[in-house]
């Protein structure tokens, strides 16, 4: 008997009937969405001009107000700053919770639906809700970029006590430590990097989300950038986009330059 | 000093670790348990210092029956076991001191481990500990830079930290090369002896057994096989313990052992190669 000579590696899909029938569905799916596409070409070709008269008016940006364009930057950092570090805090608590390997079944799942409820819901629905209760300004903004920060932090603290070597801990227990001691010991060097990580990466998303809670009114500079073009203050508007693009290049290349020293 | 009786383990999936495990330790002696993989030998020394929860069975330690302490006791009686590990589980992010000085956890407060400011004389102990392991000057290394051999030397010295009565060893040397293998085993063996601390080894390697141990326990399928000295170990006990193979390279023939207790076969070929 001799040994074959050809091979190849075996289909993701082996029944060539379904395969082949994946495949025209697939195909089927794309032309359908395609068709389906009701653009208006009228209103497509109304809205170039008006976006060029609407760039038009921008130029030059107008860096007259730059008090006003300062305040709100402020605001937005502040806010930023404020939120990461409120929820750094509370997302260690609540992140161990979420940590099925640590966590007692009915805790577990406890905090596991906080952190999936508290991410249903897009920041500006958020925004709109704590903006509805606490009135216009920062406080609503904070409270959102809060409720984001705790949630996205706790679910990678939580993640990562999940995927940590558990022979660090065993080790550390069969010393007779107690728990507080193993955390402090065998789980915190093993987490402490990506924690921090996390969180300046959670702080240069504060900012850039700063800008869009402010939108919807819960202050920062996405207020002041709101206000300017219900008024249409477009070259102010203008300033106030460079001045984001700038802010979040900012946050970027910090939260960059922390995260590439963290090991 | 330790006394191991009917230890039985099922996991919750069903599947039987140990069926029936005595053991007596009376003397301060190097144990080394042999056996094929799954045969429970990692499963028997975590019952002891209870990371693994036996399902019956007692094991006595100095008088105190460890099995059926309360979670506060058994964390008490675990600062009197020392275990080394086969992946030397040490917290790879910090540092050879933090390292061995984890091994008096259980002694110090919470807030005095939060700051590593740990008892001088602890400190002492430790700085020793790492000159007996040869790793002297290496306090501030992180353990993540260092090679398997000194990793296990500070898994080493973080068990003797612990001033253990009695050593837990999992494969000690089975992700180390030959000669690092010998040299660690050597300073297990020579520690326990020096300090009169009995030590239970896990091996897989059954020539390392029989250079270091003074007392051989074989298990298969969750049952001892046999039980003795080195000497004992010839083609049948090793057929007991691990299976059908040719065990010829691996006996060394003991003085005192008749041709006839091993195979014709290995004879011949033996008389053959001159």
């Amino acid at each position: 008997m001799s040994a074959p000579a050809t091979w190849r590696p075996p289909s993701l899909v082996p029944n060539p009937l379904y395969r082949y029938g994946l495949m025209a569905l697939a195909g089927g799916y794309v032309l359908w969405s395609v068709g389906s596409l009701e653009v208006d070409w009228n209103r497509v070709a109304q809205g170039f001009p008006r976006a060029g008269g609407i760039l038009g008016r921008m130029f030059p940006p107008d860096f007259s107000r730059w008090e006003l364009l300062l305040r709100g930057v402020t605001e937005s950092v502040e806010m930023a700053l404020a939120a990461s570090f409120v929820g750094m805090i509370v997302a260690v608590p609540l992140g161990l919770c979420a940590a099925v390997n640590l966590a007692p079944m009915p805790v577990y799942l406890l905090a596991r639906s906080v952190i999936v409820f508290t991410r249903t819901f897009h920041e500006v629905i958020v925004a709109i809700v704590f903006v509805k209760v606490f009135g216009f300004g920062p406080l609503a903004g904070v409270l959102t970029l809060i409720v984001a920060s705790v949630s996205f932090i706790a679910k990678m603290v939580a993640e990562d006590i999940e995927n940590m070597q558990p022979g660090q801990v065993e080790a550390i227990r069969a010393t007779g430590a107690s728990f507080p001691k193993v955390l402090i010991y065998a789980i915190t060097p093993q987490i402490l990097p990506r924690y921090l990580g996390v969180s300046i990466y959670r702080l240069d998303a504060n900012v850039r989300h700063s800008t869009v809670v402010g939108i919807v009114g819960a202050g920062g500079i996405g207020q002041t950038l709101s206000a300017s073009f219900s008024r249409y203050d477009y070259d102010f508007s203008l300033a106030i986009l460079l001045t984001i693009v700038a802010l979040v290049f900012a946050g970027e290349f910090f939260s960059n330059w922390v995260r590439g020293r963290l090991r | 000093m330790l006394t191991i009786t009917d230890l039985v383990k099922v996991y919750p999936t069903g599947q039987s670790a140990l069926a029936g495990v005595s053991i007596t330790v009376d003397k301060p002696q190097v144990v080394a348990i042999i056996g094929p993989s799954g045969a429970g030998k990692s499963t028997l020394i975590r019952c002891v210092n209870r990371l693994v929860e036996p399902t019956s069975g007692t094991i006595v330690l100095d008088g105190v029956e460890v099995t059926a302490m309360s979670r506060r006791e058994v964390r008490k009686v675990r600062r009197r076991m020392g275990m080394i590990f086969q992946e030397y589980n040490l917290v790879e992010r910090l540092t050879v001191m933090e390292n061995v000085l984890s091994g008096c956890l259980g002694y110090v407060s919470f807030w005095r481990a939060y700051r590593r400011n740990y008892p001088a004389a602890d400190v002492a102990a430790a700085f020793e500990l790492l000159d007996r392991v040869g790793l002297t000057g290496y306090q501030d290394t992180r353990a993540d830079a260092l090679s398997g051999g000194q990793r296990q030397r500070v898994g080493i010295a973080r068990a003797l930290m612990q001033r253990p009565d009695l050593l837990l060893v999992d494969e000690p040397t089975a992700s180390l090369d030959p000669k690092t293998a010998r040299q660690i085993m050597r300073i297990i063996v020579e520690l326990a002896h020096e300090r009169g601390t009995p030590a239970l080894v896990n091996l897989h390697d059954v020539h390392l057994a029989q250079s270091f141990a003074d007392r051989i326990i074989g298990l298969r399928e969750g049952k001892i096989v046999f039980d003795g000295s080195a000497d004992g170990l010839n083609h049948q006990v090793l057929t007991d313990i691990y299976g059908e193979e040719d065990w010829s390279t691996t006996v060394v023939r003991p003085k005192g052992v008749a041709p006839g207790d091993r195979p014709k076969e290995d004879i011949e070929r033996e008389a053959a190669a001159g």
